[in-house]
């Protein structure tokens, strides 16, 4: 039998060597039509301009990202006065911190996300609980554990140090006096008492300054851009049949890209240029914390239903008829239960640790998880394994020699990233 | 014999493997249908340009008996997915309004990914309770009809 299988695989080699003499490809970089097209699918060429915020009447406004990028660096919002969004969000770090949870006035209990490109999702948070970049921006600002400020602070540092830039894009401050220093619906319980003590009315004129914070913040982030990676020049040359150019990547990488588009099953969710479905799924990563497993995208849609900051409330410049998104929302279904946003792939090599808790420590971690393939903690994980395999859906198995070449691959989906304004 | 059984089995696996992402030949993807019990007839209208992936989008709905007369003031629940990803849609569309006689407006329609994706439809009019479902498969960049 031996002697057979190694005649095999010698005839399958020789076959091999004499289609890459016939066609000047090498066997590695030889692709169907079909994979051609996935590869253009997640090319940053195919990658629209992202969409208009409706909710954020200054989203594309340059003077509104300017005023957002000062705020987005400005540790006065901050309890003590030194944590600014940039703190967790560091511009030399991939605009993030590379902490298993982030690290605020406190310590968090989710790994701090990346900023570029987050523009073109509909929903932010690992668990979606925003449905824009300006509510999102508002979040970290009142909690505890990360700016731990409040908004009666907020609204009175925005007058004292940007009243005309704020003023030149939201028309005029209101007037601030004689509210409590420190007031907000989220803060310690003196905090949220002082705020129930104003009248409904200032709590309105104050919650909009807020709002429209979040909006200056949003413009800025939206100027950060992804930009292209080696994957992206050699995707380009493999649709354009040039030999010269798929040298770009080398075989090893080649093998990993085969097999992140093919038995690793991993562009079935990290799909389109930026390497996500946008959708939230459980993969069974296990908790940080055992005992208190975190029900991720389950707990996020009520919050975002009643969140006076979203796309239908008070503070949003949207029709109604604009914000599909929160009014055709799946809830209440039953797999989003342990569920968490698929995150983008780009640059991902230069962002350990990964998942949403910083669980694994490097991609090699990662892998080895879809391959083992556990049960989750809490929820269901979508992930097949052994014994589980439907006509439809099969375990992820891979090698130790698979999983290098696909951990070999992922580090070719790193570029630059770009502060630019377009006019999109 | 038992290296044959393996090899066998390897191959079977790798073909399943291959048929993943790919939808079954023989799915039907006419969108004129009558439902489950035959109390109606239903057509479903994409948009006239395929929409992008992850991109919100309308469907129009026409509700006819099966004389072909138009069915008015019916509800509708809508449901999908896709069969070989086992998960449902990333949107809970809904018939927000008839636009004409018999004529539905399915708005919220999203769809994540490229391949095959199940559309349900349960129906409540005068006539009664029916159900109807209707496949689509989504290429990138849009949906082929």
């Amino acid at each position: 039998m031996k002697p057979q299988r190694l005649a095999g695989a010698t005839l399958g080699l020789a076959l091999a060597s004499a289609f890459s003499l016939l066609t000047g490809f090498t066997w590695a970089d030889a692709w169907s039509a079909q994979d051609k097209a996935v590869l253009a699918s997640l090319s940053l060429d195919r990658l629209p301009p992202a969409p208009r915020d409706p909710s954020n009447a200054v989203d594309a406004d340059p003077a509104a990202a300017a005023l957002g990028k000062r705020l987005f660096a400005d540790t006065r919002f901050s309890r003590n006065q030194s944590v600014s969004c940039a703190t967790c969000h560091a511009a030399d770090r991939q605009f993030q911190d590379g902490l298993p949870v982030g690290k605020g006035v406190g310590s968090g209990s989710r790994r701090t996300m990346p900023i570029a490109g987050a523009a073109h999702g509909p929903w932010f948070f690992w668990d979606g609980r925003k449905d824009s970049l300006w509510s999102q921006a508002l979040g970290p600002l009142e909690d505890a554990v990360e700016h731990g400020s409040n908004r009666t602070r907020i609204a009175a540092l925005l007058m004292a140090n940007y009243r005309s830039e704020y003023e030149a894009l939201f028309g005029a401050m209101p007037d601030l006096a004689g509210l409590p220093a420190d007031a907000g619906p989220n803060g310690t319980v003196a905090e949220r008492g002082a705020w129930q003590s104003m009248p409904a009315h200032r709590r309105h004129e104050v919650n909009r300054v807020f709002a429209n914070l979040g909006k200056a913040i949003a413009a800025y982030e939206r100027t950060l851009h992804l930009g292209e990676s080696r994957f992206d020049r050699y995707a380009r040359a493999v649709v354009a049949g040039d030999a010269a150019g798929q040298a770009l990547l080398s075989a090893a990488e080649v093998r990993g890209l085969r097999l992140f588009i093919g038995p690793g099953q991993c562009a079935t969710c990290h799909s389109g240029p930026l390497f996500t479905d946008q959708h939230f799924h459980n993969t069974g990563v296990p908790p940080r914390d055992a005992a208190r497993p975190d029900s991720g995208r389950a707990a996020a849609t009520a919050r975002v239903e009643h969140d006076e900051f979203n796309c239908l409330g008070a503070y949003s410049d949207a029709p109604k008829s604009a914000c599909q998104e929160l009014r055709f929302m799946v809830s209440g279904d039953a797999a989003s239960l342990g569920a968490f946003k698929t995150p983008g792939l780009r640059n991902a090599a230069q962002r350990a640790p990964y998942m949403h808790a910083g669980q694994f420590a490097n991609l090699d971690e990662v892998i080895a998880h879809y391959v083992a393939s556990p049960a989750a903690a809490l929820g269901h994980s979508e992930l097949a394994h052994d014994g589980s395999g439907s006509a439809h859906r099969q375990a992820i198995r891979l090698s130790a020699a698979q999983a290098r070449d696909l951990a070999a691959f992922l580090h070719t989906l790193s570029g630059p990233i770009a502060e630019t304004m377009r006019s999109d | 014999m038992t290296r044959t059984l393996l090899s066998t089995a390897l191959l079977a696996t790798s073909l399943a493997l291959a048929a993943c992402g790919t939808p079954p030949r023989d799915l039907d993807l006419t969108l004129r249908h009558p439902s489950a019990q035959g109390r109606y007839v239903v057509q479903m209208e994409p948009p006239a340009a395929a929409p992008a992936i992850n991109q919100m989008h309308a469907w129009q709905i026409r509700l006819n008996r099966a004389d072909g007369t138009p069915v008015r003031g019916a509800r509708f629940a809508v449901d999908g997915g896709m069969p070989q990803h086992g998960h449902g849609l990333p949107t809970r569309p809904q018939v927000t309004q008839e636009l004409a006689d018999g004529t539905y407006l399915m708005e919220g329609m999203k769809f994540s990914m490229t391949g095959w994706w199940e559309i349900k439809l349960a129906i409540q009019a005068a006539e009664g309770a029916d159900s109807v479902v209707f496949n689509t498969v989504v290429e990138a960049p849009g949906a082929r009809r």
